[in-house]
């Protein structure tokens, strides 16, 4: 029993460990900080898979070795109460290692939060809701027209309750679609409309709720032209699986050329860029493509 | 042996507690704390078949989700976010915190302490009693307008504080923290009970140093009960009052919710994380701990060997307790908290790693140079350190403040929490109804079952949760209701996880499938087991052991048992027996009451 059940735990063991790599893995990246979240990922996964396959091995080999049988029915087992000097050395070692990855853990998390975005950052203010997303844009004169909540009227396609009354307001563009421009910092405001939702785009490497009653400010830096699909991370209601949106990366002067158009013009431009580039593969600055994001 | 004899004589004569005579008092409204202990073990099972039930309809809307059943017609994604939520709060509430703690805890920590009973017996009686209305009431949700609340068992404000915001979120919400409230009222008086039973009812001689580890376990674990349950009464009370008061502690300013601004201002959503967490956290050490404990008492037991490191478990089991009321905000890095505070609960989140760790060593270390018994019970505890293991090493992951970015929320989650609060203390409680079965209904559990339940177990249970992790990897969000319409992938880059998704529905059916054997040996057995005529049918050494099976009312008959040694003196050289029991006077040579995890004394 004691062989099987040694045997049954270094296959599932094993299993896990083939598994792991099979091939399934993140979709590629495309910001700046991407890579150094993928490496500490994957060292972080080596350093588990490691004590896994030890502590998995080492509980294996003591039901393999120490099962009682017929042969060995009249001896005693070892009568030890433990090892003082083991106790503080495999403590000393995991708290070593484990707090080390906490630390290298904090390195991605502090460039990405611990200041503020650059000031030539391209900004917009991306406003949830039950089960879409909004996205502003300050237009030419990069100030974003005053918002209210009671001046939404979602049947007039004024879903954020832009006030058009203020004079920021007249050039700002509203979309559904989230357009970046590629190898310049974006920096995104976050805003619910009613309940939290979490942003999120797997090849962003990046995830951030929106909290009704916050404006949450985070930067990131792309570094790849494309489509990619925008997914909510946080339990919103009913429809929260079908909370798509879109982000668009754009080469700069393709950025540049529709942000400087006027709001009505934006959305038959960026249909016809959209059209550019397909869902799912990768460009690089230029807009040439260079691969698959999954 | 007979100086013991001798005493035990002294007390039979003493005044000893009648049983209560009537069915009521004997069987329903009982203050026997081994009666209480079976209630709220049936009260787990009758839990834990209804959450897995719901775990295996969500299964199957997963994977089939433009299907028709019979009977239950389609899940649409309202109902899926249902089963969700009733199948979370079922399994954390009232199965993770009943069975270990309420069951296993009431029944036994009495008697492995030599107590006659629980220090307030009625207590006792109102604990389980206000805890079955608490799952009553959390049922009745699905049976109300709109059915049950669909915010997941999180309950994330204002998903949760505003009645319009989704199905199920009216009436179904309302009934979801009442459930709660109750839930907490009769944990806190739980807790109250465990403590002072064992602070103040140990037998002669049981110094806290000698007593088993499951009694460690469970005082530790009615300690964070006591700190962390009032924390969520507090937020659950805050919470109804937002719903059905107008109060806004939680819901903040200008909320457009239906076409309507909500008449709320002033609250904050981050608050409630805050005070869920600080319980939720501890929630987790909760529904582990008493696995834990269970495990290295089984694994000494049928090793036929002391534990290893008795002192260094007791300070793991207490590091891990006091640790866990720190990291509470690992689970909201991402919520718009301070980034800094983030990194504070990141470091602490990882050292909590550190004594999980050397409990880790200590098990491996207390299997080491035995003579190991494969019995049921220790089959399962023996997989409950590989699941243990396997589950929360990832926490070494997830506690990552920058790889919390991609993988929050997703199925890396998911693999990561059941495996190692799920699984690894399902199967402490396996270990438990297994070990523990011949003293409780004094007949044996069939071992051939109880083989053919655990292989399927614990070979399903990875095949179920490892294959989560990837899909977490490959970007998989949870609380999805579908990942399709209309046969239409709605992410293409969560395409090729298809033949995962299937595999670990079909895995979820065979396990789930498995678990009726382990319900028909349990209940077979009960009636038809082979019968269990000794005391100590497991040769241990435990107080549990020192008396019938079943024990009688008063636990000792009478006799007030006095503990000599520690609780796992196996293997004592010079011993008639590879086991001492705690209330064998008997000295062996140099060894004589040691037991207390000083340093090795090797044979």
């Amino acid at each position: 029993m004691g062989r099987a059940l040694a045997v049954i735990i270094w296959l599932l063991t094993l299993a896990s460990v083939v598994l792991f790599l099979s091939g399934w893995w993140f979709p590629t990246t495309i910001t700046e900080h991407g890579p150094r979240v993928d490496q500490q990922f994957l060292i972080t996964i080596i350093v588990v898979g490691i004590a896994f396959v030890a502590a998995q091995i080492g509980l294996g080999w003591m039901v393999w070795r120490y099962g009682a049988n017929s042969q060995n029915k009249d001896e005693r087992a070892l009568y030890t109460h433990g090892n003082n000097r083991l106790e503080v050395l495999w403590t000393v070692i995991t708290a070593v290692i484990f707090i080390s990855l906490a630390v290298m853990g904090q390195r991605v998390w502090a460039q990405l939060h611990f200041s503020d975005a650059p000031a030539d950052a391209f900004q917009a203010r991306v406003t949830a809701q039950q089960f879409s997303w909004n996205v502003q844009y300050p237009g030419k004169d990069n100030k974003f027209g005053r918002t209210d909540p009671t001046l939404i009227k979602e049947d007039e396609n004024n879903f954020i309750g832009l006030d058009d009354r203020d004079p920021n307001a007249k050039d700002d563009i509203t979309a559904t679609t989230l357009v970046l421009p590629v190898n310049r910092p974006a920096e995104l405001i976050l805003r619910s409309k009613d309940v939290t939702h979490s942003f999120w785009v797997p090849q962003l490497r990046f995830k951030q709720d929106l909290v009704p009653g916050m404006e949450i400010h985070v930067h990131f830096t792309p570094t790849k032209v494309g489509q990619f699909q925008l997914a909510c991370a946080e339990l919103c209601g009913m429809n929260h699986f079908s909370m798509k949106g879109t982000l668009v990366v754009l080469p700069q002067d393709q950025l540049n050329d529709l942000m400087n158009l006027p709001p009505t013009q934006f959305q038959p431009k960026l249909e016809e860029l959209r059209g550019k580039y397909e869902l799912g593969m990768i460009y690089d600055e230029k807009g040439t493509k260079i691969g698959k994001s999954y | 042996m007979s100086d013991a004899n001798v005493a035990h004589e002294a007390h039979e004569v003493v005044h000893r507690h009648e049983p209560p005579k009537s069915f009521i008092r004997k069987y329903i409204f009982s203050l026997d704390h081994k009666v209480i202990g079976v209630q709220y073990l049936m009260l787990a099972l009758a839990a834990v078949l209804v959450g897995m039930t719901l775990s295996i309809l969500m299964r199957f809307s997963l994977t089939w989700p433009d299907m028709n059943w019979p009977i239950i017609g389609m899940i649409k994604p309202d109902q899926y976010l249902a089963l969700l939520t009733i199948h979370g709060t079922i399994m954390v509430f009232f199965v993770l915190t009943t069975a270990p703690q309420g069951g296993f805890g009431n029944y036994f920590l009495p008697i492995q302490i030599g107590a006659e009973d629980m220090a307030f017996p009625t207590l006792n009686m109102l604990s389980f009693w206000v805890t079955l209305v608490g799952f009553i009431v959390l049922l009745m949700s699905f049976f109300v307008t709109e059915g049950a609340p669909i915010g997941g068992w999180t309950a994330y404000p204002p998903l949760s504080a505003i009645a319009s915001a989704g199905p199920g979120q009216g009436t179904g919400m309302n009934l979801w923290i009442i459930s709660i409230a109750i839930f907490c009222v009769g944990s806190l008086l739980g807790a109250l009970n465990f403590i002072t039973t064992l602070l103040n009812m140990r037998a002669k001689g049981m110094s806290l140093m000698r007593m088993p580890l499951t009694c460690w376990a469970w005082f530790t674990t009615a300690v964070l009960a006591l700190l962390a349950f009032p924390v969520l009464l507090a937020g659950g009370v805050l919470l109804f009052l937002d719903r059905n008061l107008g109060t806004s502690f939680f819901v903040p300013a200008g909320l457009y919710i239906k076409d309507v601004i909500q008449p709320h201002a002033g609250g904050s959503p981050i608050l409630w994380q805050h005070l869920f967490w600080f319980f939720g956290h501890p929630e987790v050490y909760i529904a582990i701990l008493p696995g834990m404990g269970l495990t290295s008492h089984v694994l000494s037991t049928f090793a036929r060997k002391p534990v290893f490191g008795y002192r260094a478990m007791v300070f793991a089991i207490f590091a891990i307790g006091l640790l866990g009321f720190f990291v509470w905000g690992h689970h909201m890095f991402i919520s718009g908290m301070s980034p800094y505070s983030a990194m504070a609960f990141s470091i602490l989140t990882l050292s909590i790693g550190v004594p999980s760790a050397v409990k880790t060593f200590n098990w491996i270390g207390t299997l080491w140079g035995g003579k190991i018994r494969f019995k049921v019970p220790m089959l399962f505890a023996l997989g409950f350190v590989s699941l243990f293991v396997a589950g929360g090493i990832t926490g070494l992951v997830l506690g990552q403040t920058s790889l919390d970015l991609p993988m929050h929320d997703t199925y890396f989650v998911l693999g990561h929490f059941h495996l190692v609060m799920g699984v690894a203390a399902i199967f402490g409680m396996f270990t438990g109804v297994y070990f523990w079965f011949p003293k409780i209904f004094g007949r044996f559990m069939s071992e051939r079952l109880g083989r053919i339940h655990f292989w399927i177990t614990f070979v399903g249970v990875y095949c179920i949760f490892i294959p989560m992790h990837i899909m977490g990897i490959v970007g998989m969000p949870r609380r999805y209701s579908r990942f399709a319409e209309n046969g239409q992938q709605i992410y293409y880059f969560l395409e090729s996880l298809h033949p995962l998704v299937i595999f670990v529905t079909f895995a979820a059916i065979i396990t789930f499938l498995a678990q009726f054997i382990f319900f028909f040996n349990l209940f077979w057995s009960m009636f038809k087991g082979k019968k269990c005529t000794e005391n100590n049918p497991w040769e241990a050494t435990t107080l549990e052991w020192d008396t019938t099976s079943p024990p009688p009312h008063d636990n000792f008959a009478g006799v007030h048992p006095v503990v000599y040694r520690g609780a796992y003196e196996y293997s004592v050289p010079g011993a008639p027996n590879d086991f001492v029991m705690q209330t064998d006077p008997d000295e062996f040579g140099e060894h004589e009451g040691s037991g207390d995890g000083h340093n090795g004394h090797k044979h």
